[in-house]
């Protein structure tokens, strides 16, 4: 078993593409989904492929402020989670089942 | 100790300002005769209260006579700051001891001559309201004040002269007073403008300094401007007309507003503003042209008018023509001299004037007057030493003030204005011995029988002025059958009103002679309460001159004065001989008039359709009583080209051209909104999409501008 073949080296770079697709399906499920639940969860992708961002970058540049940042993301999401999913509740109750478009309502 | 009680000159406007505020909202509940004593009572206190500013500022050292007394920071904007402050200086006190004097006697004699007005606190009201604005314009200590005052005295004046507004004429004669001295306000405003835009100060304090630095276009733009505004409160030429037809308003009126003190505030902005007229020179020559102008043909125009109240109206402009040629040759004392002997002999006259109508059935018209000197004799004695006051006879006070300005138009070097002024003085002598001569001297013509048949008009001119008579004159009698009060029984309305709405009183001069309403019984004498002012006002035009005697020692408003107008060479006689004949030959001049006139008048009238003056100028004559036509070309120019560009402005100009803009852009921004509207429709995803395209739009900007 020789290391040679075993050359691959992952730099930082992989990681950003994997975070960039992250984000860009986040991005589309948000923007093509109507089920509500999945564009929450698709948020929670894009916000998640910034996370990975961070570190990534913490990591090559020998930086923990990066590390520092994920925390607040993850503090954050974790309060947008809470009211987005009461918010969802809440609509679900009044009108038993739900798409993003039904919030048209919501125009005036 | 005089400095600290100066600060308390505020309190002379306030006294009848108090008294506007009482009347007006109690007036009515008031009612007579104690509102008129209410509103005298005040008027006295502030004449008292004047009298003792005269004396603290006495007690001054003469550099140290002038004092700012600010109230309170009245405007502050950027680099403009205004103080709400009076400024006693000689030239003030002056005026505020007129007003108040001069007002309190017209206050009293009011009481007599509005009895049984049912709207007796209302004039006094306003009589009490103009006399606050007048004493706000005098005190103030900055433009702007005296602008206040200026405007509320131009509201007072529509406010009395339409008092008996249910007249259609009286109510046309205020609304053309008020606008003939908006014409001259925009003149103040924008003297004002150019003196913030160049000095950004409107004080007095500062004025002297910044008329010496300031460029000579500067100070002519400046006096011009402000000329324009004194002509239009003073009713000089070309703005004389409303003057005339103020005689629509009650005689105490005439004779407070319209004789003794508002017209004069021309006179006093000039003497204020003076620095920026010497500084211009060029607008001090036409200042002295405009009067002179102005005295001789409103003299001109006074001598063959019927009304005795328009006679005087006329006379008032004539008058205040030789203040303004006094003004222009630089001979300020001169001028506020002659303000003051003028508020004397002319507030006599013009009570005088009201006393005369008031016991004669309210006729003003003097082709059926005559001989009154038996019924009414201390009116007689009154205005017969006005008479000679205003005609210029010594010793009467006219005549000290009259000469003192031919004089110094003489020695200013400038001896247009002075030939100009001695022909006025012909005419002004004239006039008022013919107003004398037919009211109180000569033949009876009051008495019914006679003006029931009058004689066929003899002179030439009087056929065709018939036609003219309903011309476009704002004193043109109502058209009986456009007056809705037709249909009401007139003498209810006459109880309601207190007048009748349907009587002009005023006598044009086109007008055949009226005929007496006095019935069977004589003229009477005014009470008590009118004798007495017009008494006081004949007793001051008899010893007025004293103020100011041309001999050394005796010149005290000279010395007064000279404070104030330090720095400006007055023109003064070189020797006592050079002003003796001077004296001499202004007398002389007057005399003249005085003589032509008694020749001509001292018999009366034998026919009171035919003036005996009018009979022998022919031509001359309906156009001296016409004003030159200036009334009737000005109203026909309203009518015709002045209409049709306001037509055009309005519907063009006004409605296509500017409203057209200003809906237009309103219709533009409203098609905006509503194609913009449809962009917010309510489907999340799409709002997500903008936010994604606007989030990939600034990445691009960042990375194309910001990295680089």
């Amino acid at each position: 078993m020789s290391s040679s073949s075993l050359a691959l080296t992952i730099t930082p770079s992989y990681y950003l593409v994997l975070a960039a697709a992250l984000f860009t399906i986040g991005a589309v499920g948000v923007l093509v989904r109507r089920n509500v639940i999945v564009m929450f969860m698709s948020v929670e992708l894009m916000l998640n492929a910034v996370n990975l961002t961070f570190v990534a970058f913490a990591s090559a540049l020998d930086d923990t402020a990066g590390q520092v940042l994920v925390f607040f993301t993850l503090t954050v999401a974790a309060a947008e989670v809470a009211v987005g999913l009461a918010i969802i509740v809440a609509i679900f109750r009044r009108r038993r089942g739900m798409t993003a478009d039904d919030l048209k309502v919501l125009q005036g | 100790m005089a400095r600290d009680l100066l600060d308390f000159v505020g309190i002379v406007p306030l006294l009848p300002l108090i008294g506007a505020a009482v009347l007006l909202l109690f007036g009515k509940r008031i009612g007579e005769p104690v509102a008129g004593w209410i509103a005298t009572g005040l008027m006295g206190a502030a004449f008292v209260w004047s009298l003792v500013m005269f004396g603290a500022m006495l007690s001054l050292p003469e550099d140290a006579r002038s004092n700012v007394s600010v109230t309170f920071k009245w405007l502050h904007v950027d680099q403009l700051d205004v103080q709400f402050g009076f400024l006693a200086d000689p030239l003030s006190i002056t005026w505020i001891l007129l007003v108040t004097g001069v007002g309190s006697l017209i206050f009293l004699y009011s009481i007599g001559y509005m009895h049984g007005d049912p709207n007796f606190g209302r004039f006094f009201a306003y009589m009490s309201l103009f006399a606050g604005s007048m004493l706000l314009l005098v005190l103030g200590s900055s433009f702007l004040l005296t602008f206040l005052g200026w405007e509320g005295v131009g509201l007072c004046s529509y406010l009395l002269i339409a008092y008996w507004f249910e007249r259609n004429s009286a109510a046309v004669a205020g609304k053309k007073a008020f606008v003939m001295n908006r014409v001259g306000d925009v003149g103040f405003l924008i003297a004002m403008f150019i003196l913030i835009a160049e000095f950004g100060s409107l004080d007095y304090s500062t004025m002297g300094a910044n008329a010496m630095g300031a460029s000579k276009a500067v100070s002519t733009a400046i006096a011009l401007l402000l000329l324009v505004a004194a002509i239009g409160k003073s009713a000089q030429i070309p703005l004389f007309p409303w003057l005339t037809d103020a005689m629509e308003g009650p005689t105490p009126v005439s004779a407070l507003i319209h004789a003794a003190t508002m017209v004069t505030a021309g006179v006093f902005l000039i003497a204020r503003a003076h620095p920026f007229f010497e500084a211009s020179g060029d607008a001090m020559t036409v200042v002295a042209w405009v009067g002179g102008l102005t005295a001789l043909l409103a003299g001109g125009a006074a001598l063959l008018q019927p009304d005795i109240k328009r006679v005087l109206a006329y006379s008032t402009i004539s008058q205040l023509g030789y203040m303004f040629l006094a003004l222009g040759v630089g001979a300020y004392t001169a001028a506020v001299f002659m303000v003051l002997t003028h508020a004397f002999f002319k507030g006599c006259l013009f009570l005088g004037a009201g006393s005369v109508i008031e016991g004669n059935e309210e006729n003003q018209d003097m082709r059926i007057m005559g001989r009154f000197r038996k019924f009414l004799p201390y009116t007689a004695i009154g205005m017969s030493i006005a008479w000679l006051s205003i005609s210029g006879i010594p010793p009467f006070a006219g005549f000290w003030s009259k000469d003192s300005i031919l004089e110094s138009a003489y020695l200013s070097g400038d001896y247009g204005p002075w030939i100009v002024g001695l022909l006025a003085a012909i005419f002004t002598a004239g006039y008022m011995t013919r107003l004398i001569q037919l009211t109180f001297y000569g033949n009876e013509r009051f008495r019914p029988g006679e003006a029931e048949h009058p004689a066929p008009a003899v002179s030439g001119g009087s056929d065709d002025d018939a036609a003219t008579a309903q011309g476009a004159g704002a004193t043109a009698t109502l058209d009986p059958e456009t007056d809705p009060a037709d249909a009401i029984d007139p003498a209810d309305t006459e109880d309601a009103l207190g007048y009748d709405p349907d009587f002009s009183p005023t006598v044009s001069f086109v007008e055949p002679p009226r005929t007496t309403r006095l019935g069977d019984h004589d003229p009477r004498e005014a009470p008590i309460v009118m004798v007495v002012p017009i008494l006081t006002l004949a007793f001051l035009a008899l010893v007025g001159g004293l103020m100011n005697i041309p001999i050394e020692g005796l010149e005290f408003l000279d010395e007064w004065l000279a404070p104030v107008f330090a720095g400006v060479q007055q023109p003064h006689p070189e020797s006592f001989a050079q002003g003796f004949v001077l004296e001499a030959i202004s007398v002389a001049f007057a005399l003249v008039g005085i003589t032509i006139a008694l020749l001509l008048y001292r018999r009366g009238l034998r026919n009171a359709a035919a003036d005996p003056l009018r009979d022998r100028t022919g031509p001359v004559g309906p156009t001296l009583g016409h004003a030159y036509y200036y009334d009737e070309g000005l109203a026909a120019f309203t009518d015709g080209p002045g209409t049709k560009t306001a037509v055009f402005l309005d519907e063009t100009v006004d409605q296509r051209i500017i409203d057209g803009g200003v809906n237009g852009i309103a219709k533009l921004i409203r098609q905006g909104g509503l194609g913009l509207r449809k962009l917010q429709d309510g489907y999340v995803r799409r709002y997500a999409i903008g936010i994604l395209l606007g989030v990939v739009a600034l990445l691009l900007f960042l990375v194309a501008y910001v990295a680089r």
